[in-house]
C-alpha cells in the first residue's frame, strides 16, 4: 500500500536517497529489497499474471533510476516508486486492451417510469472473522472486480484499493476529473450488483 | 446524472430513488450543499429500499478495500522475489555499462 513503510533496513530515506544520486550499488540493491515486494503487490493487482508483474516492476525500477536524480524528496520515496509502477502498468494494459471494452449498462440498477428501481436492495449478510471466512470473501470480491469492465476495475483500483485521489487518477487514466469520479461511482454499482447474489440474506 | 454535480433540487422538494441513487458517492463524500443532503436525508426517511441500497454501496466499498489486504500474519510482509532483485540489478548494470 502507498504511504506505508516497513521499518527501514539499512540506510535512512535520506542516506539512502544520497547513495542512490551518488550511483551506490548497496543502496539500489537495498531500494530494491525494500520497495520491491510492495510494488510488486501493486503490479499483480493490475495486470493478474506474475510474469507480467514482474517485467512491470522491472521496468519500473529502471525508469526511477533514470530519474533518480530528479526526485525532488516532496513525497517519501515509497509514494513516488508507487505511482511509477502504477503507471508502468497502466500503459501495458493500454497496449494489451487490442478490442473495444464491454458495457457497464448491464450491471447497472435499471429504473421504472416511477424512478424506482426495478430490482429491490435486500440485506446482505455479516461475514465472519474467521481467517478462512475472510479469505474466502476476499477471493469472491477479487474475482467480481475482475468481472468489471477494464477501464472501470481500473478507476476503482485506483481510488479505493491504491488510495489515490480523483485528481492522481484522472491524470493516470487521462480522464477530466468528473468523468473519473461517474466512473468510480458506476464501477461500484457494478461491484455491488455482481457482489449481491452472493451476499443477499434471503439467498441463502 | 453526474455523480459529482448537486442535484439542482429546490429544497422543498423531494427526490426520486434514481436521483438518491446517482448522489450517493458525493454523500458519502460530504460533496452534497446543505439543501440538497437534507433532501438525500429526507429519502432515507421515507425509502427503505434506498437505505439497503445504500448500506450495500457502502459495504461493497468496503469490501472493495479489504479484497487485497494480508489476512495472516505471513503475509504481512510482501517478498520480493530474488530473482527479480538479481534481475534488476542486472539490468542496471547493463544500462550503466
Amino acid at each position: 500500500m502507498p504511504d506505508t513503510d516497513h521499518p527501514a533496513d539499512g540506510l535512512s530515506e535520506a542516506a539512502l536517497l544520497e547513495g542512490l544520486v551518488q550511483g551506490d550499488g548497496a543502496a539500489y540493491e537495498q531500494l530494491v529489497r525494500q520497495q520491491g515486494g510492495r510494488m510488486l503487490a501493486v503490479a499483480r493487482r493490475f495486470l493478474r499474471r506474475d510474469d507480467l508483474a514482474e517485467d512491470a516492476v522491472q521496468e519500473a525500477f529502471l525508469q526511477a533510476f533514470k530519474n533518480i536524480a530528479r526526485f525532488e524528496g516532496g513525497s517519501k520515496l515509497s509514494t513516488w516508486l508507487h505511482r511509477i509502477v502504477v503507471n508502468a502498468c497502466l500503459m501495458r494494459l493500454r497496449k494489451a486492451s487490442r478490442s473495444r471494452e464491454t458495457s457497464i449498462e448491464d450491471l447497472l440498477p435499471r429504473y421504472g417510469a416511477d424512478s424506482h428501481r426495478l430490482e429491490p436492495a435486500g440485506e446482505w449478510v455479516e461475514t465472519g472473522e474467521a481467517a478462512a471466512e475472510l479469505r474466502e470473501q476476499q477471493e469472491l470480491v477479487r474475482a467480481s472486480i475482475d468481472k468489471l469492465p477494464e477501464s472501470y476495475r481500473n478507476v476503482l483500483l485506483l481510488r479505493d484499493i491504491e488510495q489515490l485521489n480523483t485528481a492522481e487518477t484522472a491524470k493516470l487514466m487521462d480522464l477530466s476529473i468528473n468523468a473519473t469520479k461517474i466512473r468510480l461511482h458506476r464501477a461500484r454499482q457494478a461491484l455491488r450488483q455482481i457482489l449481491d447474489p452472493h451476499l443477499r440474506a434471503d439467498a441463502r | 446524472m453526474p455523480a459529482d454535480v448537486p442535484p439542482n433540487l429546490p429544497p422543498d422538494q423531494s427526490m426520486t430513488c434514481h436521483e438518491f441513487t446517482d448522489f450517493i458517492m458525493a454523500w458519502l463524500d460530504g460533496e452534497l450543499p446543505p439543501a440538497q443532503k437534507a433532501v438525500f436525508d429526507e429519502h432515507m426517511d421515507i425509502c427503505g429500499d434506498c437505505v439497503r441500497y445504500l448500506e450495500n454501496y457502502r459495504k461493497t466499498v468496503a469490501l472493495g478495500q479489504a479484497a487485497y489486504a494480508p489476512v495472516t500474519e505471513k503475509a504481512l510482509r510482501e517478498e520480493v522475489p530474488e530473482e527479480l532483485v538479481q534481475a534488476v540489478l542486472a539490468a542496471r548494470r547493463l544500462g550503466r555499462d
